[in-house]
Parts: C-alpha cells; structure tokens; sequence
C-alpha cells in the first residue's frame, strides 16, 4: 500500500517526536522515582553501612548488638517524628531535648511520691502536651518565630529540670517503672527491647497519620505554603498549635523511655539532643523549608546515625570525632537531596 | 466631583431582593492607604460582571472581602437580601461563593490532585478525619477532563507545572462546588491564547449553568468577550458600571483613567 506524501509527512513527524522525547521521559520517570523512594535510597545506604560492618567487624552483626542499636535511637527516633511532623509544617523545635529531660523529671518525681506508674507517666506525657501546647501558642498566636520561641522553652525547660532536681539526679526508680524502658519481650527468635517495638508502632501510627488523615494534609499545605492554605479555609492556627503539641508528646514518650532505661531522671540528660532529631529528620530528606518529606526519612536517618556511632566505636575509630563523622553524613545527605532536586 | 452617575435602574431593576450580593459603603484602609472608600457594589443572579480598574484601584481588596479573606472596617454585606459578615474564606465557601486568587493559592510542593481538594478533603468517615484518596484522584480526573485541562500526571508536585497549567488547575478546582457566585482574579493573566479561549468559554459554561461570575482583568478585550457588565473602580472609589452593549473599550478605558476629565 502506498502512503500519500502528507500520510508519511505525519507519520514521520509522530516517529520523531516519540523519539525526540523518550530520553526526555525516561529522565522524568527516573527523577519521578528517585524523588519518590527517598526512603528507600536512605535504606538502601543504610543497608550498604550495615553490610560493610558486618564484614569488617565480628560484633556487628549480632542480636545483641543490633537490639543495643535499635534501643539507642529508639527515643531520638521517637522524638524525631514528631519534629518531623513540625519541620514538615514549616516550623522548627529546638525544645525538645530540653522537654525530654523534664518530662524524664516529672516522671521520676511522681514516681518518687509513690504515686504509682501510670499517674506519674501521664503526668509526664501531660508536661510534654502542656510544653509542646504553649510553644504552638506562642508561634501561631504570638506570632514569635519557631526558632526563637522554641529556643526560649529549651531554656526554659532545661532551667526548671535543674532548679526542680536542685541539679541532682533521682535514682531508685521502681521496678515497674524500669520495665518500659529495659524489658524485652521475645517475638519470633528474638527478644526486642518495648522502647524498639514502641518505636515502630510509633513510626507506623504517625506515618498514616500524616499521610491519611485531614490533619497530616493540612500539616502538608500549612508547611508548604501557609497563605495558600489558609486561603484555602485550612485553620492554620489549629494545625500550628496541633503539630507543636504532638512534637511534645511524642518527646515526653522518648524522656520517659530513656529514663526508664537509663533508671535515673538526671536534669542533664538529652542535653544537646535537639540537634541528633533534628539531623534524623534533616538525613532522612524533610526539608527545612517544610511541607515535604516523608517519616521513614527520619526514622532511617536516626538509624544511620546511630549505626555510624556503633560502627565508628567497633572499628576502634576514637571517640571523640564522632561527632565530625555525623556532621559529614548531615551535610552530604542534604547535598545529595539538593542535587535530586535540580 | 470626578464620579460618573451610574446607569441603572432602567436596565435593571435595582430592587435589593433581585442582587445575588450587595455591598453597601465598604470601606477598608490599610494602614493610612484607603484601599477602598464607600464603594457600593452589586451583583445580579446569573451574570458575568467585569470588574475593571487600574493597578490600585482597589479590584482585588474588594473581591477578597467578598471571599472572606478581608474583613471590610465599615459597610454591609447582603447575600439574597439577607445580611452576612463573610469573616473567614471557609464561611465564602458555604455561603456559595467560590474563588480563584490572582496568586492561584496552591501549595508548590504538593500535588496536582491534593490542591484539587486543598481544605476540603473529602473523607470516608463521618468525623471527618480519613481522607478519600481514591474519591481525590477520580473527582480530580473527571473534572479537569471535563474542562479539557491537561495536565501530566495528578501525582506531580504543583511546582513543577508550567505557569499556564498552574492557572488552569486553579481556575479548574473553583468550579465543581456548585458555587453560585465565582469570582475570577485574573484568571487569563499568565496563559497563552488557546488556554485563555479555553477559561473564558468556562465563564461562559459557568454562565449556563446558573452561576454568577466575577471576573478581574486587565484584557479588555477578553472583558468584552465575556462579561454582560462592566464595573469600573478607580482609586478605591466607584467610577460607575456599563452595560456592554452599550460602551466601548474607548469609553470603559475613559473611566478607567479618568482621562475624559482633563
């Protein structure tokens, strides 16, 4: 059969633009994909670390040592979704050590009275929801910066952990007690350490909070593009006070686990831990400018940490550059999401 | 006075009961700046009006107190006769009045479809608290092949949309609500001339289907092409309003200026 001249004049007009844009779509899928797996490439270099140390050391790869991990961020992790969940809502919490430790006080106080676990635990989580709930005023109703607000209740916070304690730690926690934070329970062939299983539990309930529920939508948008949002009829005020108060409480649940594993409430304690949950999110790919990111970004992101940690002090690296390994895995994780993002 | 008696009651019956919305004497300052002085302003059921007026003429201040972004310091509102104080862009929205911004309101790093829903999410419970994901994607999807919008995926973030697709998914999200009253802030302003065509045949699908439109621009000939009636603001006052048939771009760029008065 014979073409007209305009017939092939189409025909091979469709060809080259099929042509002319495949490797133009390739590259979009491909960038598609690697923005979407974010997660997922941060697993894949945590799976990388993992393998290289279980090569490298004899002690790496043992339950013990694995659980010791999982346990040792267990309470950053826990922290760091609800950090994430303000940095995605476009703010930032810089009390959150500061709250840690206090609600770790107020526990071990009550706890010191006699008032039985669970009062003394609400009344923890309570401090960490009454904090996180005047920091969300402080933002979204005295219009003070998340920064500086935020700053201000560290201070605060970490002032009345000292003064209430007169700067000594309580110790002799009851048995009760120290079973959150030390018992493990045996699933499968293991025995996970509670302060592991709470965390997944955790990650998993805020992961379908943010992701399908109207409030986590609105966290989105508020953190994306806050005039946007309220144009939109979204309460950004409500959204604000909301995120912080989470922030709070899911920090008091890290402060009590810690205390309870640590079994003592020092006034010290956590100190400087607002920067590790706020590197966890950072690592994980939440960007500062908020309204993006993903919570398995940051619970991959404290596991990172904490396994360079582990690694560094298994390969005999001295302990004192610690501290400028994990500067540079900040850095060139943000690096890497800066290029993804071109 | 440097005010053009308007034309009315011949045309229109200008009995309170037959405006969809009626504002009476707003006023709004900011600051010092008079953004909107006494301005009285009226809209009939069922018509395209064209708000029209030079940069600072106070367009957009009175369309976002009409959308509850702006609360006006003095003056009435009436919708169907009946006075409201339109005090949030939620209240707008159950009042029946839906609105696309000049600045479009979209979240950049979201995508398409969940700035289709963006504050109104519909949801599987009856607390409103689990979003419909799947309800999302297939109203967005029926809508935007409805007006012949196309977009490359509900799954791209709105940031990486052109300006024009960006407008259109704008414009294109205000309409499915059953609004009665819509208002249009620019909404040919960053689209190329087949995409333009394409909004300004939505007014007038708009038009068919009931509503009342409002539309700010800067086109006048886009403003001829839709519009029944054309109101003119200058320097946050009233200048007056036209029926089309009855001006002319020259007439309407006269009021718009003030120039006749020289």
């Amino acid at each position: 059969m014979k073409m007209t001249g305009q017939e092939m004049e189409q025909k091979s007009e469709v060809a080259a633009k099929i042509i002319r844009n495949r490797p133009e779509r390739l590259l979009h899928i491909a960038s598609g994909l690697i923005r979407r797996s974010q997660a997922i490439t941060l697993l894949l270099i945590l799976i990388a670390l993992g393998a290289f140390l279980s090569i490298h050391t004899r002690t790496f790869l043992t339950p013990t040592n694995i659980f010791n991990i999982l346990r040792a961020f267990s309470w950053i992790a826990i922290s760091a979704f609800g950090q994430s969940m303000v940095i995605i809502g476009g703010g930032i919490d810089l009390s959150c050590g500061s709250i840690m430790a206090f609600s770790g006080i107020i526990t071990a106080m009550f706890l010191a009275h006699e008032l039985g676990v669970i009062i003394s635990v609400v009344a923890g989580l309570g401090l960490g929801v009454f904090l996180g709930y005047v920091n969300g005023m402080l933002i979204s109703k005295a219009k003070l910066p998340p920064f500086i607000a935020t700053l201000g209740m560290m201070s605060i916070a970490r002032g009345f952990s000292y003064g209430l304690t007169g700067g000594w730690p309580i110790r002799s926690l009851p048995k009760d007690f120290l079973f959150l934070g030390q018992k493990d329970v045996p699933i499968l062939l293991w025995k996970i350490p509670l302060p592991v299983i709470l965390m997944v539990a955790l990650a998993i309930i805020s992961f379908i909070f943010l992701n399908n529920t109207r409030y986590g939508y609105h966290i989105y948008a508020v953190g994306g593009n806050e005039f946007s949002a309220s144009l939109a009829g979204i309460n950004i005020h409500r959204i604000k006070v909301m995120m912080y108060i989470l922030s709070g409480f899911l920090t008091a649940i890290g402060g009590i686990l810690m205390t309870s594993r640590l079994g003592v409430a020092a006034p010290t304690a956590a100190l400087g831990y607002e920067l590790d949950i706020i590197a966890a999110a950072v690592i994980g790919g939440i960007s500062l400018r908020g309204g993006e990111g993903n919570l398995w970004g940051a619970l991959i992101g404290a596991a990172i940490m904490q396994v360079l940690r582990n690694g560094l002090v298994l390969t005999g690296f001295p302990a004192y550059w610690q501290p400028s390994a994990i500067g540079v895995v900040i850095i060139v994780a943000v690096m890497l999401d800066q290029l993804k993002k071109r | 006075m440097n005010t053009v008696p308007s034309k009315g009651n011949e045309t229109i019956p200008d009995s309170g009961a037959r405006h969809i919305l009626e504002m009476k004497g707003i006023c709004k300052y900011f600051g010092g700046v008079h953004a909107l002085e006494d301005v009285d302003f009226e809209l009939y059921p069922n018509e395209v009006l064209a708000l029209v007026g030079d940069n600072g003429a106070g367009k957009s201040t009175l369309i976002k107190i009409i959308a509850g972004v702006y609360t006006p310091d003095r003056g009435e509102i009436y919708i169907d006769g009946k006075k409201v104080e339109i005090h949030s862009p939620l209240y707008a929205r159950a009042l029946g009045i839906e609105t696309v911004y000049q600045e479009l309101a979209l979240v950049e790093t979201r995508n398409v479809a969940d700035n289709f829903f963006l504050g109104r999410e519909p949801t599987k419970d009856r607390f409103g608290v689990w979003v419909d994901k799947r309800k999302i994607t297939e109203m967005t999807v029926s809508t935007l092949k409805k007006l012949a919008i196309t977009i490359p995926s509900l799954k791209t973030a709105v940031r990486y949309l052109s300006g024009g697709q960006r407008q259109a998914l704008a414009v294109g999200r205000a309409i499915p609500w059953g609004g009665r009253i819509i208002i249009m802030d620019e909404p040919t302003a960053a689209l190329g001339v087949e995409e333009s065509v394409k909004v300004l045949d939505l007014v007038g699908q708009l038009k068919k289907q009931g509503a009342s439109v409002i539309i700010i621009s800067h086109n006048l000939v886009h403003v001829f092409d839709v519009a029944d009636r054309i109101f003119v603001l200058r320097g946050g006052k009233r200048v007056g309003w036209r029926l089309k048939p009855e001006t002319n771009g020259d007439e309407i760029v006269k009021l718009i200026t003030g120039a006749e008065l020289l």
